[in-house]
């Protein structure tokens, strides 16, 4: 690879969508394929892109920056002026799983979903432009900004399809995200009055050096921010919105979605590192996170259990798995943080694949048919029969499409309720023992509860999975569903990369322990923004 | 200056708040919107209240920065209110769509039953 591209690769995850957004709304709905490959093939480069600078952050591929954190600055002006893009291990995770699961996601919705409304390519595009540029940036302002992208794409694709369900439930999403985003500006601007400064590395320096009254305000700033990244998290009591939308949504974009909720963890994770080394306060660290982490999952885990629909079950899913990952944050000590890593790639696709299994396996029942009927009607699409509409479809139906669905739902229950052999249960276990571990610095109460919520939410995900389950496949007037290869493959290839994370478990792990390692270590990440920040700190 | 300033804030905040828990969308819209002037005023507050001194550098006034305000909030700002007007268009179109498909603008979709 040239030496230019290699120094501009971390920009490319932000100017691919928007490029190939900009790409397909100019070009009308009518040539759908061409505008199918260019999806595709911006996807692509973005997971690529991503691959490579996840090699990069690792030192495996030579980097144009010296040290293990690449940042680039926008428009060549350095970082306290500038705005700069700040690339390290748990970036380049975070923006490959966004690659990975995108790219699942789009070749899914190619088959049925993308007809479903219009606009639903480009708004795909630039939902993966906000995930990448929120993991990238270095910014508090374009944080917010990288924000409002993602979530706008994600109003338009909670909507897609439309009906009555998922108008009102994205109604509330909306509202309940509009409102967030005005605590958000809340939040940057009493830092910016404060701190006098955006940047994420310059702010944690600013922030240790604040006298008392100044600093009340910095933590009112810091609760805001903590409260906003909270709602996004999907954490108890801000997440009542989160399981009618995800639940309504069609589910290629509930599958996206669920990397969606882990933009506000890794946000949360990311501003208590930056305040906390400074000796600044971070407000939602320790036992508030931890415990808020526990109620979480605990009424995640009463949500499964209440579950009647396939589609709530995987909603609430992902808030036991979003709960998780906060009670293991909060938890005394930081080395908790690589095995939640871990966790956190493999629940966001397992969640993700099970989304696209549960719209398959209920395909011909009659509340899926509901839901596509008023869908149809809204779009005029409602002359076509089914199995034409389907023929019509470039792609060839597979095989055994019956057993290749009880073998998918069978691989998801695995998945998420953490039983072996698969990634879930390499994460969970390697959570348990390092929360065991750490049994003597940690109070112990926190470690047992810890063990306790995490056995407790897979035991209570695996009764309500073979429950729905049972409903389902056991069925004996059912019609085996029709599948075709573009719908089959994105689930398989999800399971299989979590079969792959399972069985390249040790690299894998030790690749999430050293991000966690660069992640807690905040002066690496300050020195690589600032690079002049020995000077300033001295004075 | 300050005391009126944040008065006003504080009026449309407070207006905003309790619009934004009423039950009907026109309410939450309405809440919404004067919640987001509130934010503005207040992100542009954050650039200290200063009466006739520009953000931009003015050859003629010379460079000492203390002849200027601060430029960064008012740049915030006009993003704010940029994003803020697309979010709430987009808002009113969901809100009149939820008002077509369900028959009532009642939040939930449904009016509440009697009793």
């Amino acid at each position: 690879m040239s030496a230019a591209v290699m120094q501009h690769l971390p920009i490319l995850p932000i100017v691919l969508p928007l490029c190939a957004a900009a790409l397909l709304l100019l070009s009308g709905e009518s040539h759908r394929g061409p505008r199918a490959a260019l999806a595709l093939i911006a996807t692509l480069a973005q997971l690529a892109a991503a691959l490579v600078l996840l090699g990069v952050a690792d030192g495996r591929i030579a980097a144009p920056w010296s040290g293990g954190i690449g940042v680039y600055a926008l428009g060549g002006w350095a970082a306290p002026f500038g705005i700069v893009l700040v690339v390290d291990r748990l970036a380049a995770i975070m923006l490959t799983l966004t690659a990975a699961l995108g790219l699942a996601a789009l070749v899914y919705s190619l088959a049925r979903w993308e007809r479903a409304g219009s606009h639903y390519l480009p708004l795909f595009q630039l939902l993966l432009m906000g995930l990448n540029g929120a993991f990238l940036t270095g910014d508090l302002f374009s944080l917010f900004v990288f924000f409002e992208v993602l979530l706008a794409a994600s109003y338009g694709l909670a909507l897609h399809g439309s009906g009555a369900a998922r108008v009102t439930a994205g109604m509330h999403y909306i509202a309940v995200n509009l409102v967030a985003s005005l605590f958000f500006l809340i939040a940057a601007a009493l830092i910016y009055g404060v701190a006098g400064t955006l940047n994420m590395a310059e702010l944690a320096q600013r922030a240790a050096a604040l006298d008392a009254a100044d600093r009340s305000l910095l933590e009112l700033g810091a609760v805001l921010l903590g409260i906003v990244f909270l709602v996004k998290a999907g954490a108890w009591p801000l997440n009542f919105w989160l399981p009618a939308t995800y639940g309504a949504a069609a589910p290629p974009v509930a599958s996206v979605f669920a990397i969606l909720t882990k933009v506000g963890v890794y946000a949360l994770l990311r501003f208590a590192v930056l305040l906390d080394d400074a000796g600044a306060p971070a407000p939602f660290r320790g036992d508030w996170l931890f415990y808020g982490g526990l109620a979480t999952v605990l009424t995640g885990s009463l949500g499964v259990l209440a579950a009647q629909k396939l589609d709530r079950l995987a909603s609430t899913l992902a808030i036991v798995s979003s709960g998780t990952l906060l009670a293991a944050f909060g938890f005394t000590g930081t080395t908790l943080t690589g095995p939640a890593l871990y966790y956190l790639v493999s629940s966001v696709l397992a969640i993700g694949a099970f989304f696209l299994v549960i719209e398959m396996a209920e395909r011909h029942r009659t509340v899926a048919a509901d839901v596509l009927a008023v869908s149809s009607e809204a779009f005029g699409l409602q002359d076509r029969p089914d199995s034409e509409h389907l023929d019509e479809m470039a792609g060839v139906p597979i095989p055994a499409a019956m057993a290749f669905l009880g073998l998918a739902f069978f691989a998801c229950a695995l998945l998420l309720s953490g039983l072996p052999p698969l990634s879930s249960f390499v994460g969970k276990f390697a959570l348990l023992s390092a929360a065991i571990a750490a049994a003597p610095q940690a109070p112990r109460l926190h470690a047992g509860l810890f063990v306790a919520a995490l056995l407790l939410s897979g035991l209570i995900g695996l009764i309500a999975l073979s429950r729905l389950g049972i409903r389902v496949f056991w069925e004996t007037d059912r019609i085996a569903p029709r599948l075709l290869w573009v719908e089959a493959g994105p689930v398989a290839g999800l399971v299989l990369l979590c079969t792959a994370l399972a069985f390249g478990a040790g690299p894998a792990m030790s690749y999430c322990n050293a991000a966690a390692r660069s992640l807690h270590d905040a002066s690496a990440y300050i020195g690589s923004v600032l690079p002049t920040a020995t000077v300033r700190g001295a004075r | 200056m300050e005391l009126v300033f944040a008065l006003a804030i504080g009026v449309l905040a407070g207006s905003g708040i309790y619009l934004v828990l009423r039950p009907r969308t026109f309410q939450v819209i309405m809440g919404l919107t004067l919640l987001a002037y509130a934010v503005n005023l207040f992100i542009f507050a954050m650039g200290r209240l200063r009466i006739g001194a520009p953000p931009v550098i003015d050859p003629a006034r010379g460079s000492d920065p203390a002849l200027y305000t601060d430029p960064v909030p008012q740049a915030l700002v006009l993003t704010a209110i940029v994003i803020g007007f697309a979010t709430t268009a987009l808002f009113l179109v969901v809100l009149l769509a939820s008002r077509g498909l369900n028959g009532t603008d009642h939040v939930d979709g449904r009016e509440p039953e009697e009793g």
